[in-house]
């Protein structure tokens, strides 16, 4: 037990009557309350809960009391000192609350604005078509190869089995490269077609040859809305040993669902080239109607004209001159080879009506296709 | 080739229920190009009735002369009344038999007739022109008038065979039999299954030794020549309806009874044939080639200058024809309205020449004709005999001739062309097993002898030239058993390396482009050379050397771009005229720089491969092609708009662009002052690259010169760059280093430096990196700042930050400095620059 505490003095113990606590604690209750801004809060909260406020002055009279008093009193005002602080807490965080929900209602914005400050660019759809066809084949292994877009009549004719004299030769609408002052003939051309690239390809790589040929070819033809002297196309050759017209239809069918959508195929109808034996001529069902316009006239179809096929372009067999004009053996080796002009491909696929929005260059007609297609 | 399906079925016997549109599906299944069926007299209904003009007459005060007729068209009307009709055509007289469309007829084109008051009278119907009743062309533009022999009030319909279904066929180069009725016949027969009464199958008089004499003396170009003689045609023999209508729904304009005959045989059987007047062909007909500078006047009335390797037909006096082309004027048929000639008697050609040889010479004369369109594509040579018989039998039918009994046939002998292959061949090329049986059958019914078992020995029929190979004849096995039947399989290609590092490049470049705000207008590469005076180019500038075309489309644009900027300026410009100003291209592309030696492009041979020696030699007379890309600007780079002020696309701009390819490239660009002909003198950057230790200009980049942008009418300050990407790729390394990454804390310095005015910033920055050491992790211009009174004149000031890392401890304050004075110092040292007060 300790001794008598000799300094009591009962006068200040008055502050730590029970009465007098409970009034110091709802007087600093009230002026929480009445605070209504952050700024008068701190006032507040210096008078109440600060070294020189009524309750940390109690609190250091608590020493002055008798012993036996001390804890009563020590918890009285502790729990008061508690319920304060927890007061401007509480007032504290909804201060904080009304101002950023005011802050944050003064900088609204209008999100609707328009940006175009650099307005975006774009890749031209033949490109990124073409591309997109690559893409589909050198997945399943074939390899992109390229060629020089003036050729040789060599490679661009006579090694695709259309001699000098073939009528096919002449159909060909050919741009002729000039020889030069003396009239002569440079034996150039601007390519008719990507099939000088099959040549190149198999003269310069290792049987088997699986390729695709994207490129820019040539023909005398005036633009119009259906025609473009310069056009683009994508040729496939593959040569290997037992490859079959099969295998063709199998791929053709292959590259159309990855283009179009499953369900798609392909039909071929003879026809005759002289760089393929057989021959035949492409068509696609129409993505859009699937053959559902065909003598349907209540539900026609722009796309393909309700015929229900879109034609794609010619392919067949390698034909066997070819083969030995590149020192393929006919005998061992067989292969098959198609192409298409991607310029009709991207106007049946995007609804483009005119050949000549293509080649214009009006960034209006290629923005919307962005990069890839 | 347009077929009358009336036609057709007059050799194979279709179902009567098929219809054009079947019969294209079936020959377009077994691969014919069957592109239109054209539906004749669509719409047409009666009374459509021959009448006889009894009265006409003339009615005046009109602007043009009208004729008021009366027309006896039997009891067609109901009445036997003659009909009055009203008509403005005037090349019929009284007594001429005409076509009559009575009141409630319908002409094609949903021309309905009814009663109708015009030029004061009222008309009961029309008379009728070839135009009116979609006839095609006859020539006349005018009224029918029929033979005097045709039966007033007959139905007209029926007699001119008005409603009829024609194919009209895309022959392939390959496929000349099927230039004739017969041949498409041929294929609907063996699509359907059917017997074919093959019109060819005459009886046909043994050759003999007194026909109208032929000499051969260039059996290599005609290895058959047969002649037949018709006398006694009657002058005024006319060809019948039946034969016109045929020839006018074919597409060939009827012209004259001996010369629509050999039309009509020509359709008929694939066989071209010429008739020559006989009193006026002089001794033995001889064929030959021609001799330098021999002419011949065509029947087209033009004079030709002939080749050595024309083929030509000869007279006594010399050519009379160009062979299998056409005939000469000089022994032409006489036209029935020419009155004073009159041909009765013809020597009939029938002859067979050699495809190659009429190709040629067509060529070179721009002479297309029916008949070397046929010899081109391959005519069957044993035909002739018949189509000479054909003819004859017709002459004497349709003309009152007579045939001579003379036949002379010159036959180069030759053996049957015979294919040899293994039986199966067919299954191997379509990945079917069709079997033997299916193989042999199916050659069969093309006309082929087929023997053997395992290895087949095929005789192919004489119409058929285009068969010589053994896939010639597996195509045909499989066309016939359908393409449509073939199965999908997937050949299994072995592991691909994916897209060479070339071809992943121009991918990128394209991408980094249309990211920086570029839209790509790729341009045809036709040049005018004037354009090179507009772009500035001085008169030696290697770019001038162009490749030019000999037939360009456009007269004015015979060159080859050997730079991208005039089809991409041309590009901003239509862009700029169309209402969009603020603009941003680019293009990549090849060029076509011709070589410094030209050389003509050798034939190589086809039947071997060729060597890698003859290969490049091919190579090397080819135009040196790299790909370029270009880049242009005009109007603004960044819009203007609610977030502030936009900014014009300048020089920078340009510049960024080639850095931007750079970077693509993952090559180092080199960027200098430059000076280069389209380009400002003072805001040109020239594009280096280092190669093998040397340095390269690889492009240029800038703003146009202010001339350039006037003559070429291109917005104000537009800029532009064009470099060489495959000189970039070859330096370039698309495979990026890791840097270290340092977490230890940045020290920042910033420098201003003041150096004369010319000292270029990419030198002051190079000199900074350089002294500044290891320990620098970047440098950034932040400010050019140019003020005479502060700086002295002529002097700017470069504000430079730099940051300083360290990667393996925190940097101090000492250490970042030291770096910075080293760097500033050898910045003073290389380009004088001074720190600025």
């Amino acid at each position: 037990m300790s001794a008598p505490n000799k300094s009591y003095d009962p006068v200040e113990v008055e502050a730590l009557k029970p009465e007098e606590i409970e009034r110091m604690r709802d007087e600093a209750f009230a002026a929480f309350a009445a605070a209504d801004s952050l700024d008068a809060l701190h006032e507040a909260k210096v008078a109440h809960t600060g070294p020189a406020s009524p309750l940390s002055l109690a609190n250091r009279e608590i020493g002055a009391l008798p012993p036996h008093a001390k804890a009563d009193a020590g918890k009285r005002v502790g729990m008061a000192r508690g319920a304060v602080s927890k007061a401007l807490t509480a007032r504290q965080a909804e201060l904080e609350a009304e101002r950023d929900t005011r802050v944050l209602v003064e900088e609204d914005v209008d999100v609707t604005l328009p940006y175009d400050r650099v307005p975006a660019g774009a890749r031209h759809p033949l490109t990124t078509l073409s591309e997109r066809i690559e893409d589909v084949f050198v997945a399943m292994g074939y390899e992109v190869a390229e060629g020089p877009e003036v050729e040789a009549e060599w490679f661009n004719f006579d090694a695709l089995n259309i001699g000098p004299d073939h009528p096919a030769r002449g159909e060909a609408d050919t741009f002729f490269v000039d020889g030069g002052s003396g009239g002569t003939e440079s034996g150039v051309v601007l390519r008719t077609h990507t099939s000088p690239v099959q040549i190149r390809s198999l003269l310069s790589r290792e049987l088997p040859v699986y390729v695709i040929c994207p490129g820019r070819v040539y023909r005398t033809d005036e633009l119009d809305a259906t025609h473009t002297p310069v056009f683009h196309q994508v040729e496939l050759l593959a040569v290997d040993e037992g490859l079959t017209m099969a295998d063709l239809k199998g791929t053709l069918d292959h590259m159309v669902r990855s283009l179009f959508g499953a369900g798609m195929e392909t039909r071929l109808r003879p026809n005759f080239f002289p760089f393929t034996e057989p021959s035949a001529e492409m068509d696609m069902v129409c993505y859009v109607c699937r053959g559902e316009s065909v003598g349907n006239p209540d539900r026609p179809c722009r796309t393909c004209s309700s015929e229900g096929w879109i034609e794609l372009g010619g392919c067949g067999m390698v034909n066997p001159r070819v083969l030995a004009a590149c020192g393929v053996d006919p005998e061992k080796y067989s292969g098959f080879a198609f192409g298409f002009g991607i310029e009709r491909m991207l106007m049946f696929r995007h609804n483009v009506e005119d050949m000549r929005d293509m080649v214009e260059g009006d960034i209006r007609f290629t923005r919307p296709f962005g990069m890839e297609i | 080739m347009r077929v009358p399906l009336s036609w057709l079925r007059e050799y194979v016997d279709l179902p009567a229920t098929e219809t054009g549109r079947d019969v294209q599906a079936a020959l377009i299944s077994s691969g014919l190009e069957v592109e239109t069926v054209e539906q004749l007299g669509e719409g047409l209904k009666g009374p459509l009735v021959v009448g006889q003009v009894l009265t006409i007459e003339e009615l005046e005060g009109f602007k043009k002369p009208i004729r008021f007729c009366t027309v006896d068209v039997g009891t067609a009307n109901g009445t036997g009344e003659p009909q009055e009709i009203v008509c403005g055509a005037r090349n019929f007289a009284v007594g001429d038999k005409v076509v009559v469309v009575l009141p409630g007829a319908v002409l094609p084109g949903d021309f309905s007739i009814s009663a109708r008051k015009t030029y004061g009278k009222t008309s009961h119907g029309m008379i009728c022109s070839t135009d009116e009743l979609g006839m095609g062309d006859d020539g006349t533009h005018g009224i029918i008038v029929l033979p005097p022999e045709t039966e007033v009030g007959r139905d007209a319909i029926e007699l001119l065979e008005l409603v009829d279904e024609v194919l009209d066929i895309a022959v392939t180069a390959n496929r000349g039999d099927c230039l004739s009725i017969r041949g498409v016949a041929r294929e609907a027969a063996i699509a359907y299954g059917l017997p074919l009464r093959d019109p060819a199958l005459l009886d046909v008089p043994a050759p003999n030794a007194f026909g109208y004499p032929v000499r051969v003396t260039e059996p290599l170009g005609c290895d058959r020549f047969t002649a037949r003689t018709v006398t006694g045609i009657g002058p005024e023999a006319r060809s019948p309806m039946w034969l016109t209508r045929r020839l006018q729904k074919v597409g060939i304009r009827p012209i004259s009874l001996a010369v629509d005959v050999t039309n009509y045989v020509m359709t008929e059987l694939g066989q071209p044939l010429h008739a020559y007047d006989r009193s006026l062909v002089r001794g033995t007909l001889g064929v030959r080639r021609a001799a330098g500078g021999e002419k011949l006047v065509t029947l087209d009335g033009v004079e030709r200058t002939l080749h050595t390797d024309d083929l030509v037909i000869t007279d006594e006096r010399g050519p009379i024809g160009l062979a299998g082309v056409m005939g000469g004027a000089e022994t032409e048929i006489a036209d029935h309205d020419d009155t004073e000639k009159t041909t009765t008697g013809v020597v009939i050609e029938a002859a067979h020449f050699d495809a190659v040889s009429i190709a040629r010479t067509a060529r070179r004369h721009k002479l297309s004709t029916e008949a070397s369109r046929r010899f081109e594509r391959g005519v069957d040579p044993r035909a002739g005999a018949a189509a000479a018989q054909r003819t004859v039998d017709l002459l004497v039918l349709l003309a009152g001739g007579t045939a001579e009994s003379g036949v002379t046939e010159v036959v180069a002998p030759a053996a049957p062309h015979t294919v040899t292959l293994p039986a199966d061949h067919p299954d191997r090329v379509a990945g079917v097993t069709y079997g033997r049986e299916t193989v042999v059958r199916r050659l069969q019914e093309i006309g082929c002898d087929v023997s053997g078992q395992d290895e087949l020995t095929v005789t192919v029929p004489s119409w058929r030239p285009d068969l010589a190979a053994p896939n010639d004849l597996a195509e045909e096995v499989i066309r016939l058993e359908g393409y449509e039947n073939l199965p999908a399989t997937l050949p299994k290609p072995p592991s691909g390396r994916g897209l060479t590092a070339r071809q992943r490049l121009h991918r990128r470049v394209g991408r980094a482009l249309a990211g920086a705000g570029f839209v790509e207008a790729p341009a045809y590469p036709f040049l005018a050379e004037q354009v090179f005076d507009q772009l500035g180019l001085a008169q030696d500038d290697p770019a001038r050397r162009v490749v030019k075309l000999t037939n360009p489309l456009n007269d004015e644009e015979p060159a080859l771009r050997t730079t991208l900027l005039p089809g991409l300026l041309a590009a901003l410009r239509r862009n700029d005229g169309r209402g969009s100003h603020d603009l941003a291209l680019f293009e990549t592309g090849l060029v076509f720089l011709p070589r410094a030696e030209y050389r003509a492009a050798v034939r190589l041979p086809v039947d071997r491969r060729p060597s890698g020696e003859e290969i490049a030699v091919l190579d090397s007379a080819l135009p040196e092609q790299p790909r370029h890309v270009a880049a242009v600007l005009a109007g603004a780079r960044e819009q203007a708009g609610w977030w502030g002020r936009g900014r014009p696309a300048d020089w920078a701009d340009a510049v960024e662009a080639a850095r931007t390819v750079a970077a693509a490239a993952g090559a180092e660009l080199l960027v200098r002052k430059g000076q280069y002909g389209p380009w400002h003198p003072g805001r040109c950057a020239e594009l280096v690259v280092v190669a093998d230790g040397a340095e390269r200009v690889v492009g240029h980049a800038g703003e146009l010169h202010p001339r350039v942008v006037k003559s070429l009418g291109l917005p104000e300050r537009t800029c532009a760059m064009e470099l060489d990407l495959d000189a970039l790729a070859a330096v370039g390394n698309d495979t990026p280093q890791a840097p270290g990454i340092s977490a230890f804390p940045v020290a920042t310095q910033d420098v201003a430096l003041v150096v004369d005015h010319p000292v270029p910033a990419a030198d002051v920055e190079a000199a900074l990196r350089a002294g500044a050491g290891e320990l620098l992790e970047s440098i950034r211009l932040f400010d050019v700042y140019e003020n005479a009174e502060q700086l002295g004149a002529g002097r700017k000031s470069l504000a430079y930050a730099l940051r300083f890392r360290a990667p393996d401890r925190t940097l101090t304050v000492d250490e970042a400095s030291a770096a910075r004075d080293a760097a500033v110092a050898l910045a003073g040292e290389r380009t004088g620059a001074t720190l600025r007060a």
